[in-house]
């Protein structure tokens, strides 16, 4: 098992509902136990991205937070 | 076969000494206890398998009424819910093949007006205007179209266009009024071919019925 992020995600500079768009466009070509890397800027997206996993069953490996630039890490189901 | 027909006829015999063994009482309150477990089970089953729906009237033709609809039936649809949205009115416009929206600070108070270019202290100031003004600048709704559209993409917020085009890449299903094309002598062929159906509110009430969420805009 791998536990490298094979994917990433930029989605800074972009306003709901985009992040999470973009973030299940990127799931779908991902194959299941691959990890995807999220860098992003709205603050909303926190939660945003904690609500989508719970939802679509896709764990939310890391959520971290850093000077107004926030990253995620997915592992897709 | 014997063996079986003996067994039978012996069946009643032990059945009706059980009953009188356990109180019916007895029998009811172990009843209930296993119903009561198999219940939380077969719901969370239930849950498990079900797939989440949301229908959206969605009735507006504006700029800033174009957003709520295409908003939350793109997330919904990346959530794995099921959506359809109903075009009716004046929301059939934002169906077009050509996306010409447009946003009215006239009339709309909560709008705020905002400069979003030059310094700081003026892209902060909300600047009032009277109706009577806005309404008698020649096209001030077309100025406050394109500065509005260039507050949104310095933000981030995505164009309309965008947003429906990732809707149908979703599959949400675009639902357009019948009635509506009829009484503004609209012509299909300005429509964007993915309309999966023109119909009337006979056949969307159905699928709102069924949705968990539905939503009117």
């Amino acid at each position: 098992m791998t536990t490298a992020i094979n994917h990433t995600l930029d989605a800074r500079n972009m306003n709901c509902p985009l992040p999470i768009l973009k973030t299940k466009k990127a799931l779908n070509s991902m194959s299941p136990g691959d990890l995807l890397g999220i860098q992003a800027t709205d603050p909303g997206s926190v939660k945003d991205f904690q609500a989508f996993c719970d939802q679509t069953g896709n764990t939310l490996v890391s959520s971290e937070s850093n000077a107004g630039e926030y990253s995620f890490v997915i592992k897709k189901s | 076969m014997n063996a079986t027909a003996e067994q039978i006829s012996q069946a009643p015999a032990a059945n009706t000494s059980l009953t009188e063994s356990i109180e019916l009482s007895q029998l009811d309150q172990l009843f209930n206890e296993r119903f009561d477990e198999r219940f939380e089970t077969k719901m969370k089953e239930r849950e498990a398998e079900h797939t989440p729906s949301m229908t959206i009237i969605s009735t507006k033709g504006t700029l800033d009424m174009a957003y709520p609809p295409f908003i939350l039936a793109s997330t919904a649809a990346a959530l794995g819910w099921d959506v359809a949205i109903f075009f009716t009115f004046y929301g059939l416009s934002l169906l077009k093949k050509d996306l010409d929206l447009a946003i009215s600070p006239l009339g709309n108070p909560a709008m705020p007006m905002k400069m979003p270019m030059g310094p700081h202290w003026l892209r902060k100031a909300n600047i009032k205007m009277p109706n009577l003004v806005m309404a008698n600048i020649p096209g001030f709704e077309h100025v406050a179209t394109t500065l509005m559209k260039k507050t949104m993409a310095d933000k981030g917020v995505a164009d309309i266009g965008e947003l429906r085009e990732l809707c149908l890449e979703a599959e949400v299903k675009m639902v357009a009024c019948q009635m509506t094309v009829d009484l503004f002598g609209m012509e299909k062929e300005d429509f964007i071919p993915e309309i999966n159906d023109w119909v009337g509110a006979a056949s969307f009430l159905p699928t709102a019925q069924k949705a968990d969420v539905s939503l009117f805009v």
